[in-house]
């Protein structure tokens, strides 16, 4: 329950960085709502795990400060920013049982037994383990520990945000359905704020309002999951979301008119590149159509995925992947033409807007 | 599968069998030769059944030397294993500190029994030792010849300062192999020192707190060098442990029945503690 600023953080885990590769976290800048639900999401090494660490005080950021609803928190211990997590790697305390594991945030705050045990049932409840409160935890399955260690991160009621750091990545996928809706439905019934890492885009989009792409220590777009999908703001946001990624062709920008190989499409702006940027075009395979008109491709592989097909082909001497409908049809001279509107066209990777 | 049979493979354990039968099984069965049997001299042995065993248990130097060395054994045990837990916790994770305190630990044991013996009995020396001197100059009555109670402080401070590195070094193992992230959690957790120690370093310490329980009990219990060259035994028979005792019976008066029927029940005493206390430890392991 509180507005997260994380103003000009950059991290690095050696003494003394010198150059921009020895930080994880290059440059982060930004503000996390009140009761706001983002998924965390970006490939293993960009700095997920660092940036919690960093929102949760268990780490000290080389540089930049942390605002809690605008107070300085920078300095503050784990303890008084008063914020849940739930770790990558599951820890559970496995001489105690697993009812104590779960209280045991709780009576170290020095809560009431009453109140304890109205907790730690709730959350047996909901995690499905109400038969094994007297159990100790030793011994338990991976997925039961994992259960565990997200029971520990609910138990309190009263933390500032939660933060989670990929907490279902061994349960069953039911489970992890199930698990999902509970967790919404607590955001809906406390209004934590809560982040939550995944390397599962599915699980991003259907977790948060707002999704949040790590790349290479830097958070390169924050968005809607349709913003993230129409209007990726960094080439690689374009390959990540999506399935199969955005198709990305070396591009020369003249003007209005766009050069992809022999072919040139007219754009109803002009982007503004500068001088000496490479540049580059970016069209969802869902916004290329198949037919007997426009540029000509040579198909390669038809992957049938059920409602859908994808078609891999050739175009221009690079490799494209355009969707057709299950009944769409493949003709025998194939043509492509792209829809104008999902055009994207980035400098040096980055999107640049129609604004000239 | 199929196995291939092959008795040839005997063969293979024969150089250990030969090993252990001469380093272990045959001078134990000469011991239990001697322990049964009365002798006169000239090599003539008589059948004595269990009457050694009988004398050596009905008499109270047995049983009193048998006091001491479970007393030792117990102040050295409430000594060094809290110690050792304690240095451990303190020693330093990463950095340089690191291999300087392995080393500084590993001195100690390092050094032959006898020659800690001879390092104390100097050091302690009213007349010439740096510790009996200091001890006497800053007044106290300190003299570990004549007094009982400075005898024992001598022997228990030196094993201390011997042994407790090996509780250390093994707490110390136990320690490193604890992955940051359950000190991440306990953070989150709120979870106060003393928490930390009893739920997380603690369970993780265990199986080698148990190790080196049993190796201070059974080394503590069979102590015979230290006091040997410091203290004799003496003053009086106030340090004469059990071990001492035994080499005073078997090759101060010769008396080689009654001192093999004690090794026996020396041997016997140090097994069945053991596995007492091997018992105990790991049964409330598995209810934990
Ligand atoms: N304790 C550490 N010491 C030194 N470097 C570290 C440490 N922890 C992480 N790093 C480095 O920092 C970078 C970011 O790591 P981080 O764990 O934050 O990535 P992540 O996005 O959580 O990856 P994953 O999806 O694999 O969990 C990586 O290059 C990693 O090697
Ligand atoms: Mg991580």
């Amino acid at each position: 329950m509180a507005r997260i600023n994380l103003d000009h953080i950059r991290h690095a885990y050696g003494e003394k960085p010198k150059s921009e590769a020895d930080y994880a976290l290059k440059e982060v800048h930004h503000e996390w709502n009140d009761g706001g639900a983002y998924a965390l999401l970006g490939p293993s090494g960009c700095g997920k795990t660092t940036l919690l660490n960093i929102i949760s005080g268990l780490l000290q950021p080389s540089e930049g400060r942390i605002l809690f609803d605008g107070k300085d928190v920078t300095y503050l211990s784990t303890q008084e920013r008063n914020i849940a997590q739930v770790f990558q790697f599951p820890v559970i305390y496995d001489t105690m049982t697993v009812y104590d594991n779960l209280a045991f945030p709780l009576r170290n705050r020095g809560v009431a037994e009453p109140e304890v045990d109205r907790r730690v049932r709730e959350i047996l409840e909901m995690i499905d383990l109400a038969g094994w409160a007297k159990k100790t935890a030793r011994g338990l399955t991976a997925d039961q520990k994992q259960k565990i260690s997200l029971g520990r991160g609910l138990v309190r009621s009263d933390v500032n945000a939660i933060l989670f750091d990929e907490p279902l990545t061994v349960i069953d996928p039911h489970m992890k359905w199930v698990l999902r809706s509970q967790l919404k439905k607590l955001h809906r019934q406390f209004g934590f704020t809560m982040v939550y890492v995944t390397h599962d885009q599915t699980e991003a989009l259907t977790f948060a309002d707002k999704v949040v792409v790590m790349y290479d220590g830097q958070i390169v777009q924050i968005g809607t999951p349709a913003e993230l999908f129409e209007k990726p703001s960094h080439t690689f946001v374009g390959y990540f979301i999506g399935s199969p990624g955005m198709n990305v062709l070396p591009a020369a920008i003249d003007g209005s008119a766009v050069r992809v190989g022999e072919e040139t499409i007219t754009l109803d702006y002009a982007p503004a590149v500068s001088a000496g940027a490479k540049t580059e075009l970016g069209i969802r395979p869902e916004f290329i159509t198949l037919s007997r008109e426009g540029m000509p491709v040579s198909i390669g592989k038809v992957e049938d995925i059920g409602r859908q097909k994808i078609v891999r082909a050739e175009f221009v001497g690079k490799p494209i992947a355009i969707v057709v409908p299950e009944d769409g049809e493949i003709p025998a001279d194939p043509h492509v033409t792209f829809d104008p509107a999902a055009i994207n066209i980035y400098a040096d990777s980055w999107r640049v807007g129609r604004e000239g | 599968m199929n196995k291939t049979w092959n008795n040839k493979a005997w063969f293979m354990v024969l150089p250990v069998l030969l090993l252990v039968a001469f380093s272990a099984v045959i001078p134990l069965m000469t011991v239990v030769n001697y322990s049964v049997q009365d002798t006169f001299g000239n090599n003539a042995f008589f059948w004595a059944g269990t009457d050694w065993f009988a004398q050596v248990l009905a008499s109270d130097r047995f049983w009193e030397a048998l006091g001491r060395n479970l007393l030792f054994s117990a102040i050295i045990l409430a000594l060094e294993i809290p110690l050792g837990i304690l240095i451990a916790l303190n020693m330093p994770k990463k950095g340089l500190g690191v291999p300087v305190c392995l080393v500084l630990m590993a001195l100690p044991l390092l050094i032959p029994w006898n020659v800690v013996g001879t390092i104390w009995q100097v050091f302690g020396r009213v007349d010439i030792g740096l510790l009996g001197r200091v001890l006497d100059g800053i007044g106290f009555d300190y003299n570990y010849v004549n007094d009982v109670f400075d005898a024992w402080v001598t022997l228990i401070v030196m094993d201390v300062w011997h042994w407790t590195s090996l509780v250390v070094l093994l707490c110390y193992a136990g320690l490193v192999s604890i992955p940051e992230a359950y000190y991440q959690a306990a953070k989150i957790d709120g979870a106060s020192r003393w928490a930390v120690f009893r739920y997380i370093q603690l369970p993780k310490m265990k199986r080698v707190l148990l190790i080196a329980f049993l190796l201070r009990f059974m080394d503590s219990f069979m102590i015979y060098t230290e006091p040997f060259v410091v203290t004799g035994g003496g003053p009086g028979n106030s340090t004469t442990f059990l071990s001492i005792d035994l080499v005073k019976m078997a090759i101060g008066q010769f008396d080689l029945g009654p001192a093999a029927a004690m090794s026996i029940i020396y041997f016997l005493i140090i097994l069945l503690l053991s596995w007492i206390f091997y018992t105990v430890m790991t049964s409330s392991d598995d209810q934990a």
